[in-house]
């Protein structure tokens, strides 16, 4: 009996806390964001900042329409269940206009879902996968990162431009790797007919045995390697392919490695002339990254990783999604988001209508060590809209109805 | 060939780095008996530690001077935590430490954070082995070489400790009966003590050492601490050796795993462990464990089904429950659907721990296969939710039954570990067979059926479908199957002497946990509208086994209330706060401490202990037979009452 006189105690409590939720400001916009800041704070926090830079930028203007932007924010702690819950707190208790954010693939997955379910209008930040916006794509779902397929097809375009034939791949085991290396085959594949996959290695992602995989690569003398392994799992191929010589006279093509949060760790043991997607916030120079830079250190006192591109992108996409939609219902904020411009600091991108994905691009470049520290050097901007399948194509790729 | 000598060599170093952590945790499991759940937070400690130092201290004495300083630092971290926390909870049931280190667990992985920053962390190379070695015209690296030796060098220590010293001799000996040691007149206290900040020190070593070619992360921990379980169960629990034979076989095995399986390393220790299990029940070397010396605890106050009067107060509470629509909102209701199904999967876990004594690691395969089970029903056959809810759980029963069959004829922790490698042999199943489970982008639009959207209605259909469960759970642990699998569980060989076959009994215990874990899989299927391979990995199994000890693993449907506490404190405190982990850590180890059997078992105690007060008081006062009439009326005399006050007061100690 004690069990269910804790029960209903429970219940009390969750009332209470459910009943002073209710009250809503006026001359105010209010935004849910999920994101996994306990589980990823790498990432997550240079997001964080970047989008607190975007809101407060935008109230400094006086907001849209007149209305300060509030963003609520909730932590998912690296699962979909937690997200799910999350999401819904912020619907049926904040009242949120909208929903954005999310890092991992399938978190993006489950509260795409959600937002597809509940009616509400999703803007996903960091998810990589294509199916967000295209075999599982729904009406509500925006993403502003460039997908899996637009980083692949950048990379094969360089990577086809090797003279190697013979090609190892090494990628994390999970839906992203296995993806990217799909995509990226058949791409370098159609490309160049006359290479050929040697050998491909699947380590689990966090858990990486380096030095066996390193090995393994080596014995299938390889003249090129695909890498799409990142984070600590990077770390640690790197050190064992240095030290094994495994990088020695090939060519790498590597997925995000340019990105300062997998970058930075490696410091003086970056390996150089790997061709890579990231983000060299310190060569770029343009007047919107310049201004974006400025303010950025000055209110943090740090440097921009791409998560915090990511997250600063994601509010303005968001701010000019409402300002277009000049409402918060939901049918004309997905009206209002097919098509939007939004200016970033990697210029002016554009939600397409057919498949929701933004136009925004990666700078591919080469890896270098400039004063003990990794650099990307030769980065060129590659736009999103050239790497994308054309409208046509992709509307196959979308659920019909 | 040459490439098969190198790679055997590569296989070799990572076994080395395996065996330090594992063979700190089999000395701490093999001694005090504890599942150090905390033992990958000290390795991931040491390697932050040594971080800092070989980062301030240069040079060859800097680097080897800050590992070493490192490990004893972490040492020093672990006795504080084990005369702190762990010595204040000996006496607790079996496993109540793991839920103490598991809270710490959580701690250190916001700590380390908040100290050390979030980004990954790289420490330098190793001064005199930076490079590699020519061997038979292939590189390796001569810090592989320093750890292939450096292996055996630790075993060879650990064995001269222990077979040389007298406080080995002690180590050894409380291995093999720590009671038998307590009566000889040794000083458990500091025995346990030492032996803790040894095993710790190896953690911390073990983390330090991997600087050199690892990365410093906050997830270190979770890398590596079911690994080396892993190994130290393969190994035999307590056996050194053992451990190291065990890192040797997993390592080779994955390094020339890959070779024809890339995607191998997913699953590949818990194939080995299941395989090793199956044909040796305690692992390589382990021996087998006498029975076990039943503490007297659970003895005192026998179970009682519940009376009229307290089945009209849960009714009424129940009631009460169903009113919650009328009185909170949305969010509200999604939260309580979702602690009324961990009750129930809690409650499952409960059935199969406390009433049958099988303590399960990996009862989270049963509540995802439940899961999957109805996704699949929904998305693949197009069945309705009420079809879903039916045939999804027997996806979780054909698991029980399958996986069930052969952990019965384990027990203890080799049971647990059995049921864990069977759960993360079901999860890579679910994570790599993208084409029918969708890998880890999961099976989406698993939502409810029209009649059952609203938050209120589908409230109400958790909670209908959780208490049904629950009190159908509490009425067998009355039944004639609930005593005699009682009696399986008090006694092995008594049981079995009076006709109780005992393996098909824990067999059905374990299919009746899984049913009922699958029931609850399936709605929460519904209730989030996806299912992941999450839902049958380790960390929904540690959820489940949190609630139950929690709740008090001595009580009836203690897990019930662990649930309700654990997940509403969970949910909050993820929506108020990035640091939840620190918080609910905390908050863990304070109610380990605050209430050693648990939240209910606390309650229960407090209510005997006020009962028996009030009887004390009577019995000075009244005369025999004022008590005894309904029992024995008329024919009672003041001899006869003798014996039936005597059981009161032995209750009341």
């Amino acid at each position: 009996m004690r069990t269910r006189l804790r029960k209903s105690v429970a219940f009390a409590a969750l009332a209470i806390v459910a009943a002073t939720g209710v009250a809503r400001a006026q001359g105010e916009i209010k935004i849910g964001e999920i994101n996994s800041y306990s589980a990823l704070p790498a990432f997550t926090e240079p997001y964080r900042k970047g989008w607190q830079l975007a809101i407060e930028e935008i109230n400094a203007k006086g907001g849209v329409d007149g209305k300060k932007l509030v963003v609520i924010s909730k932590d998912d702690a690296g699962k979909p269940a937690e997200a799910v819950t999350a999401a819904n707190e912020l619907v049926s208790r904040e009242g949120v206009a909208l929903i954005t954010g999310t890092f991992f693939s399938h978190i993006g997955l489950a509260v795409a879902d959600f937002a597809k379910q509940k009616q509400v209008f999703f803007m996903a930040a960091e998810p990589l996968t294509d199916a967000i916006t295209w075999s599982k794509g729904n009406d509500y779902t925006f993403r502003l990162r460039p997908s899996n397929y637009m980083q692949a097809a950048m990379l094969a375009e360089e990577a086809a431009k090797l003279p190697a034939k013979r090609w190892a791949t090494v990628a994390p085991n999970y839906e992203y790797g296995q993806s990217a290396v799909a995509v990226f085959k058949e791409l370098l594949s159609k490309a160049r007919p006359d290479i050929e996959w040697v050998d491909e290695q699947w380590p689990p992602q966090g858990k990486i045995d380096a030095g066996a995989v390193a090995q393994a690569l080596l014995a299938s003398k390889p003249e090129a390697i695909l890498n799409v392994t990142f984070g600590a799992d990077l770390v640690k191929f790197v050190r064992e392919g240095n030290t094994r010589g495994l990088f020695k006279d090939r060519s790498v093509v590597s997925f995000l490695t340019g990105e300062p949060e997998y970058l930075d760790p490696l410091k003086d043991e970056t390996p150089k002339g790997w061709i890579v997607t990231g983000y060299p916030w310190y060569d770029i120079k343009t007047p919107e990254h310049d201004a974006f830079l400025k303010a950025y250190q000055a209110k943090f006192n740090d440097y921009p990783r791409l998560g915090s591109i990511v997250g600063y992108g994601t509010m303005k996409a968001v701010a000019a999604v409402l300002a277009k939609a000049g409402s918060t219902e939901t049918d004309k904020l997905v009206a209002a988001a097919k098509g939007v411009e939004v200016d970033t600091p990697f210029g002016k991108i554009v939600f397409r209508a057919t498949d929701h994905q933004s136009t925004l691009g990666a700078y591919v470049g080469k890896t270098d060590v400039r004063d003990g520290k990794g650099v990307m050097v030769d980065s060129v901007y590659r736009d999103g809209a050239n790497y994308l399948p054309s409208e046509e194509d992709v509307k196959r790729l979308r659920p019909q109805g | 060939m040459e490439f098969i000598v190198v790679q055997f060599l590569t296989g070799l170093a990572s076994a080395a780095s395996l065996f330090l952590v594992a063979s700190g945790l089999s000395i701490i499991f093999g001694v005090t008996r504890i599942v150090n759940f905390a033992h990958g937070a000290f390795y991931m400690l040491g390697a932050y530690v040594a971080y800092t130092l070989t980062e301030r201290f240069e040079g060859f004495f800097g680097f080897w001077g800050g590992i070493v300083a490192a490990a004893l630092v972490v040492a020093a971290v672990g006795a504080l935590l084990e005369i702190v926390l762990l010595r204040r909870i000996y006496r607790a049931p079996e496993l109540f430490q793991l839920l103490a280190t598991f809270g710490v667990t959580l701690m250190v992985q916001d700590l380390v954070v908040m100290i050390w920053g979030p980004e990954d962390l790289v420490g330098p190379r190793a001064p005199g082995l930076r490079g590699a070695v020519d061997i038979l015209g292939l590189a390796v690296p001569t810090y592989d070489l320093f750890l292939i030796v450096l292996g055996p060098l630790v075993l060879g220590g650990l064995w001269i400790l222990f077979h040389r010293t007298r406080w080995g001799v002690l180590v050894r000996a409380a291995t093999q009966d720590r009671d038998m040691v307590a009566a000889l007149g040794v000083n458990q206290t500091w025995l346990f003590t030492s032996v803790f900040a040894l095993g710790i020190f190896l953690a911390g070593l073990g983390g330090a050492l991997q600087i050199p070619r690892n990365a410093v992360t906050h997830l270190m921990d979770l890398s590596i601490i079911v690994e080396v379980f892993v190994v130290v169960v393969i190994g035999g629990l307590g056996s050194v050796l053992g451990a190291f034979i065990a890192a040797v076989l997993v390592s080779e095995l994955n390094a020339f795993g890959i070779l024809i399986f890339p995607k191998i390393s997913i699953v590949l220790v818990f194939l080995v462990m299941a395989c090793v299990l199956i044909v040796r029940p305690w692992g390589l070397l382990g021996r087998p464990e006498g029975p076990a010396r039943q503490p007297a605890g659970l003895s005192i106050r026998p179970w009682q089904p519940m009376s009229q009067n307290q089945r009209l107060v849960m009714l009424a509470v129940v009631v009460a429950a169903g009113f919650a629509p009328f009185v909170t909102g949305d969010y509200a209701l999604t939260v309580l659907a979702e602690i009324a199904v961990f009750a129930l999967f809690a409650a499952s876990l409960h059935f199969l721990m406390t009433v049958g004594g099988l303590a399960s690691f990996g009862h989270a395969a049963y509540f995802g296969l439940g899961a999957y089970g109805a996704a699949f029903a929904t998305t693949m056959f197009g069945m309705p939710m009420i079809g879903s809810l039916l045939l999804g759980p027997l996806l979780g029963v054909a698991g029980a039954i399958l996986f069930g069959w052969f952990c019965v004829r384990l027990s203890g922790v080799y049971f647990a570990m059995l049921t864990l490698a069977f759960a993360q042999i079901a999860w890579s199943v679910a994570f790599q067979w993208v084409e029918v489970t969708g890998g880890d982008n999961g099976i989406l639009g698993v939502w409810p059926a029209s009649w059952a959207a609203s938050p209120a209605a589908f409230y109400w259909l958790a909670l209908a479908v959780s208490v049904a469960g629950i009190v159908a759970l509490r009425v067998l642990v009355f039944s004639p199957f609930g005593y005699a699998l009682r009696a399986t569980r008090d006694s092995a060989l008594r049981s079995e002497a009076i006709g109780i076959d005992r393996s098909r009994v824990q067999w059905a215990a374990f299919v009746i946990a899984g049913t009922f874990a699958g029931i609850a899989g399936a709605l929460f299927a519904f209730l989030k509208g996806s299912v992941f391979p999450d839902n049958l990995a380790i960390p929904m199994s540690v959820d489940g086994l949190v609630m139950v000890l929690l709740g008090g693993i001595e009580t009836v449907s203690g897990a019930v209330v662990g649930a309700i506490v654990y997940k509403a404190l969970a949910i909050w405190l993820v929506s108020q706060t990035d640091l939840s982990k620190l918080v609910l850590g905390a908050i863990i180890v304070l109610l380990v401490v605050a209430f050693p059997k648990g939240i209910v078992g606390f309650a229960e105690d407090l209510l005997a202990r006020r009962r028996a007060k009030a009887d004390d008081g009577g019995a000075a006062a009244r005369t025999t037979p004022a008590k005894a009439p309904a029992k024995a009326p008329a024919a009672t005399s003041g001899s006869g009452a003798a014996p039936i006050a005597a059981p009161k007061m032995e209750a009341a100690r």
